[in-house]
């Protein structure tokens, strides 16, 4: 285990700073113009990640409308997080990583008994950790659609291969989101432990959310 | 004085559309789907269930029992079948086009690919392609996206959205916009860069068929847009035949079943829920 970093969150008024323990969830209200900063403290934790619309919870966060706009997989400053109606929910405005994965989903229970067998059953999985988090928002089983996962890194080969292989992130590094509309972030800080997204040692997350000075 | 309009009266009006009988169009379902006129080779015509034409821009859906195979066939080779597939009588239970990709360790669609649930199981598997030319990340069209891209996006126009259309096909199955998942499309390719960058590599020809064998009861949403990064000014969008018909569903023993660990596992899981339910 690292030595924790303290958050270097953006400038600003401090709405809410929390750290995430290990295989916790964590969600907010990010208002429009504020910025959202994750950052990982002990390098290379997933954090998987959904956002909303505050004001419809139908218009959600969309991968491939991600991925059409932008025209790539990966997620990086510049990248702005579409909805499934091709709106604007938020904006990478920092990245201190490199790049970001939206391709994989998020595990859960189910899926890794696919993946690794059934002997994962009781394991604890992050659509466990959307689940109950999102209940706290009205949301459900059907408001579960593929997520980002912050940290994560997830290759294609020429032939299609893909597969969740060793990260890329280190301790401190953040990614920093401004919020385009008002938003319900929801974030399951990753419990996997059978493959390399979380250096198969799950650790704490920053999640800070900063008002920008006027300019 | 003008001669009395043939819809004037109840009665003109009634001979009016009867003689509508016997139109034929290029799209149109055909009924009973048994008298499509080339069943596939080795299927009995009183075994299609369902035999359609679905023009571009246009959609359909179906609820299909289990161990039914659908053939989605490209006439003209610019078709792109936009499909979403939910479990018939527990639609929360839904395609999740990120397990299938990530369970199953390939991006790329195609034959003995298993489109998977979100809860472990198989809702459908790929027996057929003919194509190659897939796209399981990158969605379908927006009302947003076509109004920018083509003037307009609405299901009336000339260039309907897949998520309008897909919205249409939910809700007349009892579901919402917020049931509505991402995506897989057939018959228009996407590759991936080393860089991530994403390649449309379009069509692989006219005539090109996928076939789909539901593992499960499935209610199958399928729409005829044209793919989101196909780089033409227009809205280019041709025919797709649709043609179901009574197959058996992967059994153990059969090589699609074995054919990878997670995959068998996926059988296993869906066995294990329809026996459980009494089903199979």
């Amino acid at each position: 285990m690292t030595t924790a970093v303290t958050s270097p969150y953006a400038a600003g008024r401090v709405v809410s700073d929390e750290t995430v323990p290990a295989r916790a969830a964590w969600s907010a209200i990010v208002r429009r113009g504020q910025l959202l900063t994750i950052t990982d403290l002990h390098g290379n934790q997933a954090g998987d990640f959904l956002v909303y619309d505050a004001h419809d919870t139908s218009v959600r966060y969309s991968a491939p409308d991600t991925i059409q706009a932008q025209g790539n997989i990966f997620l990086t400053t510049g990248s702005v997080l579409l909805s499934n109606e091709h709106t604007p929910l938020m904006t990478v405005v920092e990245d201190t990583c490199g790049r970001h994965d939206t391709v994989g989903g998020a595990c859960s229970k189910e899926s890794n008994s696919l993946r690794y067998g059934h002997h994962t059953w009781s394991q604890h999985a992050c659509v466990e950790n959307f689940l109950a988090e999102g209940s706290r928002h009205g949301l459900g089983k059907r408001d579960l659609v593929s997520n980002i996962n912050w940290y994560m890194n997830v290759p294609v080969e020429k032939d299609g291969t893909l597969g969740i292989v060793d990260g890329i992130s280190a301790p401190g590094l953040k990614v920093v989101l401004r919020a385009d509309t008002d938003v319900i972030a929801l974030l399951s800080n990753c419990p996997q432990i059978n493959n390399p997204c979380n250096g198969f040692d799950p650790s704490a997350v920053q999640m800070t959310i900063t008002e920008p000075d006027e300019s | 004085m003008a001669t009395a309009s043939v819809t004037a009266s109840a009665y003109g009006a009634r001979d009016h559309a009867r003689a509508q009988e016997g139109t034929t169009v290029d799209a149109m379902p055909v009924l009973p789907a048994s008298s499509w006129p080339t069943p596939p080779e080795g299927t009995a015509a009183e075994d299609i269930v369902w035999a359609e034409t679905v023009a571009g821009g246009n959609y359909t859906h179906k609820v299909l029992a289990r161990g039914t195979e659908v053939r989605l066939t490209d006439l003209s080779g610019d078709a792109c079948a936009h499909v979403l597939l939910f479990s018939a009588d527990r639609p929360w239970e839904r395609l999740n086009a990120a397990d299938t990709v990530k369970v199953l360790w390939n991006a790329y669609l195609g034959a003995g690919h298993l489109l998977l649930s979100d809860q472990g199981r198989v809702l459908a598997s790929i027996t057929e392609d003919t194509s190659g030319r897939h796209d399981a990340l990158t969605g379908t069209s927006t009302l947003a996206r076509n109004v920018e891209r083509y003037g307009d996006g609405t299901p009336q126009s000339a260039s309907p959205a897949g998520r309008e259309l897909f919205k249409l096909a939910a809700l007349k199955n009892g579901l919402a916009p917020r049931d509505l998942p991402p995506s897989v499309s057939f018959f228009q390719g996407v590759r991936i860069a080393e860089d991530g960058t994403t390649e449309f590599t379009g069509s692989a020809g006219a005539g090109k068929a996928v076939t789909l064998r539901a593992e499960q009861d499935v209610t199958v949403l399928l729409a005829n847009v044209p793919h989101p990064l196909d780089p033409s000014p227009a809205y280019t969008c041709g025919c797709l035949e649709v043609l179901a018909y009574r197959a058996r569903p992967t059994a153990a023993g059969d090589a699609l079943w074995d054919a990878t660990p997670e995959g068998r596992r996926a059988f296993l899981n869906t066995a294990e829920y329809l026996t459980a339910r009494g089903i199979a």
